[in-house]
């Protein structure tokens, strides 16, 4: 069983401070959505008033068609995976998983088969019989996770399993539980301030800040059409590039100016905004540092090829591609390109490429998308 | 080899040894008295060993020696203290392990101005309390009785060991009791199988605390036990009070270590688990 979850107006205020504003939210059964935000932002507050370890201020959420707004998380039939992995230190390995289903009074026979059931799927049944002191991290974390799966949940609540653990470990258990996932096809809500861990997990990514909903859509679609310079410059690594410029409209075409430091000015032609600009008005161009190439790469490139000589301020090979950042319109800007289509960027300039219609823009005074 | 000593060493082992002998020396003057014979006694040299050791002050201290007109030693007194230690350490260890886990997992608003207010009753001085709470106890009937005294050390042992429990389930990750929320367990499930289970340290740590507070005590002991109630502390002081003809040093030395024997037995055995639990930080999970 799998849920559809529901959230309407969610508020959750503690004491002055507001946490959540008005959250509405639309999760499908068997969707993996991540929450993604700074820290901050409310997205752990949502996830404990989605398990009930907390009572939202007002709003109302559903799983399916039951309301359980004001049910306490043991009558909700969810399972959760905690940061610091919450085993129950007095317990073995089989303890803590069964804790669950003897609470549930489960009959022993059922509990032992569930028990293997799960330490076969997560691979532990050599750690049935230890102590949660006598792990490691990792093997801590599918403990955990096996703990959640023996009830057999209709939702899963992960909150920020993997910080815990180091960088390889946290790839290594990132792609168990997609693995996991894939398997059970259980709807998870799962809480994250890594990105990319979200862009890696997600069926669906929810952005958050300050209490509000960013946007909500596929990894690529948070990607590639952020909804905001927020989200622009949360997502990805390093961030997407805000460029200011001004509309310059040439022979009606919308386009922009942009300077790079040291050179020479050079108008791009833009996707013309959905929201009309004048000529003259602010706005803030949008590049992702991996839409930057060398010449070399001209033929894999589709329609309009914009072309800038950019200085070259701090230059880092990483084997597989070159990170550069440059200064364009009095702005930062990084790049990173392809080792395999250029040579080493030497000299203080680089010829790159970009398609300006792979260009998001921004409206300054809102931050939003145009 | 020669095994070289630093001199810090020299000086931190020196000064320990020091220490040490200063704080033993009571004792062994003690000891050695309760092994002599009166005329030794009465030879006037306190400091030197008993030259015929002998056991008969402490059979007399415990089964013959008078409190008033009462001579059948301390050994009564001393089953007294007995039966009032078992429900006065049992029952405040687990209530402040009740309250502890409450006041430090179940957080609710004012939880954290109710443990300011009990930790009051650590600081208040013991005879503050003394009128209003004979006061207390006459108007429920349990003056001058066991129920009493115990009720009065039930009472005044609950704030400390609250404050035990509570700092030592503070640095439990709250996440336990979450994980244990979200599996479906009961206030009372987490309690018993979750955190009753880690508390091993601390129950001693309490245990302790109550044996020690309520067998040393005098004060309470003495003003609200009955006649056949009395503490052990209480006949000991009447015992050393009541003098017929000579005053028998030896017996009111063997008493004195007799008395204080459970408690001095309590800390070889479990002092060690004492500081364990005093400095036990996080349990790890």
């Amino acid at each position: 069983m799998t849920a559809a979850i529901t959230i309407k107006s969610l508020r959750k205020t503690f004491g002055a401070l507001t946490v959540l504003h008005e959250v509405d939210l639309s999760i499908e059964p068997g969707q993996f959505v991540v929450l993604v935000g700074p820290s901050g932002c409310g997205k752990s507050t949502l996830l404990d008033c989605i398990c009930g370890l907390s009572q939202p201020t007002a709003g109302s959420l559903h799983f399916d068609d039951q309301d359980v707004t004001n049910l306490p998380p043991r009558e909700r039939d969810i399972a959760m995976v905690f940061q610091s992995y919450a085993l129950y230190p007095s317990m073995t390995v089989r303890q803590n998983i069964e804790f669950g289903l003897k609470v549930r009074k489960m009959p022993k026979a059922e509990r032992d088969k569930e028990v293997t059931r799960v330490a076969t799927l997560l691979k532990i049944e050599h750690l049935l019989d230890r102590r949660p002191s006598q792990m490691s991290g990792g093997q801590r974390q599918r403990v955990a996770m096996g703990r959640a799966m023996a009830r057999r949940p209709r939702i899963f609540l992960f909150d920020e399993p993997l910080s815990n653990l180091d960088a390889k470990l946290r790839v290594e258990m990132r792609h168990e539980i997609k693995r996991m996932h894939q398997l059970v096809r259980t709807t998870t809500i799962y809480v994250t301030h890594d990105q990319v861990e979200a862009l890696s997990l997600a069926d669906v990514i929810v952005v958050m800040k300050e209490g509000h909903i960013q946007q909500v859509g596929t990894p690529q679609e948070i990607y590639d059409k952020p909804a905001n310079t927020f989200v622009a410059s949360f997502m990805g690594s390093p961030p997407m590039n805000l460029i200011p410029a001004r509309m310059k409209r040439r022979d009606g075409v919308a386009g922009a100016e942009l300077l790079p430091a040291g050179g020479l000015p050079n108008w791009i032609k833009l996707q013309e905004p959905a929201k009309p600009i004048a000529d003259g008005e602010e706005l803030i161009i949008g590049i992702r540092p991996e839409e930057f190439h060398f010449t070399s790469e001209r033929p894999l490139l589709d329609g309009d090829v914009a072309e800038l000589t950019l200085p070259i301020n701090v230059l880092e090979p990483l084997g597989s591609e070159y990170v550069f950042t440059s200064t364009v319109n009095g702005a930062e800007v990084s790049a990173r390109l392809n080792a395999k289509s250029g040579p080493h960027p030497d000299g203080d300039t680089l010829q790159v490429l970009f398609e300006p219609r792979r260009v998001c823009l921004f409206d300054p005074g809102t931050s939003n998308r145009l | 080899m020669l095994r070289y000593l630093p001199l810090s060493r020299v000086a931190i082992y020196g000064g320990l040894i020091l220490a040490a002998a200063i704080y033993l020396f009571p004792m062994a003057v003690m000891l050695s008295t309760g092994l002599k014979t009166m005329p030794e006694i009465q030879i006037g040299n306190a400091l030197s060993l008993p030259r015929d050791p002998t056991f008969a002050a402490f059979a007399k201290a415990w089964s013959g020696a008078c409190t008033g007109i009462n001579c059948e030693g301390i050994q009564r007194y001393f089953l007294n203290t007995v039966i009032l230690i078992i429900p006065t350490a049992l029952i405040p260890t687990f209530l402040g392990m009740l309250n502890g886990y409450v006041l430090s997992q179940w957080r609710f608003r004012g939880s954290e101005v109710f443990f300011a207010l009990l930790l009051f009753g650590c600081f208040i001085p013991l005879q503050v309390v003394l009128l209003p709470m004979a006061q207390v106890l006459g108007w429920l009937g349990l003056a001058n009785s066991y129920g009493g005294l115990m009720l009065v050390h039930i009472a005044y042992g609950i704030p400390f060991t609250t404050m035990f429990f509570r700092n030592y389930y503070v640095s439990l990750p709250p996440e336990l009791v979450r994980a244990a929320r979200v599996d479906g367990a009961s206030f009372f499930q987490i309690f018993w199988s979750i955190i009753v289970p880690i508390s091993g340290p601390i129950i001693i740590v309490s245990l302790i605390w109550q044996f020690t507070q309520v067998w040393n005590d005098f004060l309470f002991a003495v003003i609200f036990s009955g006649a056949d109630s009395q503490p052990v502390m209480v006949a000991l002081n009447n015992i050393v009070k009541t003098s017929t003809g000579t005053k028998e040093y030896n017996v009111d030395m063997a008493a004195a270590l007799l008395a204080g024997l459970p408690t001095l037995i309590v800390y070889l055995i479990s002092g060690r688990f004492f500081v364990r639990g005093l400095t036990a930080g996080a349990v790890k999970g």
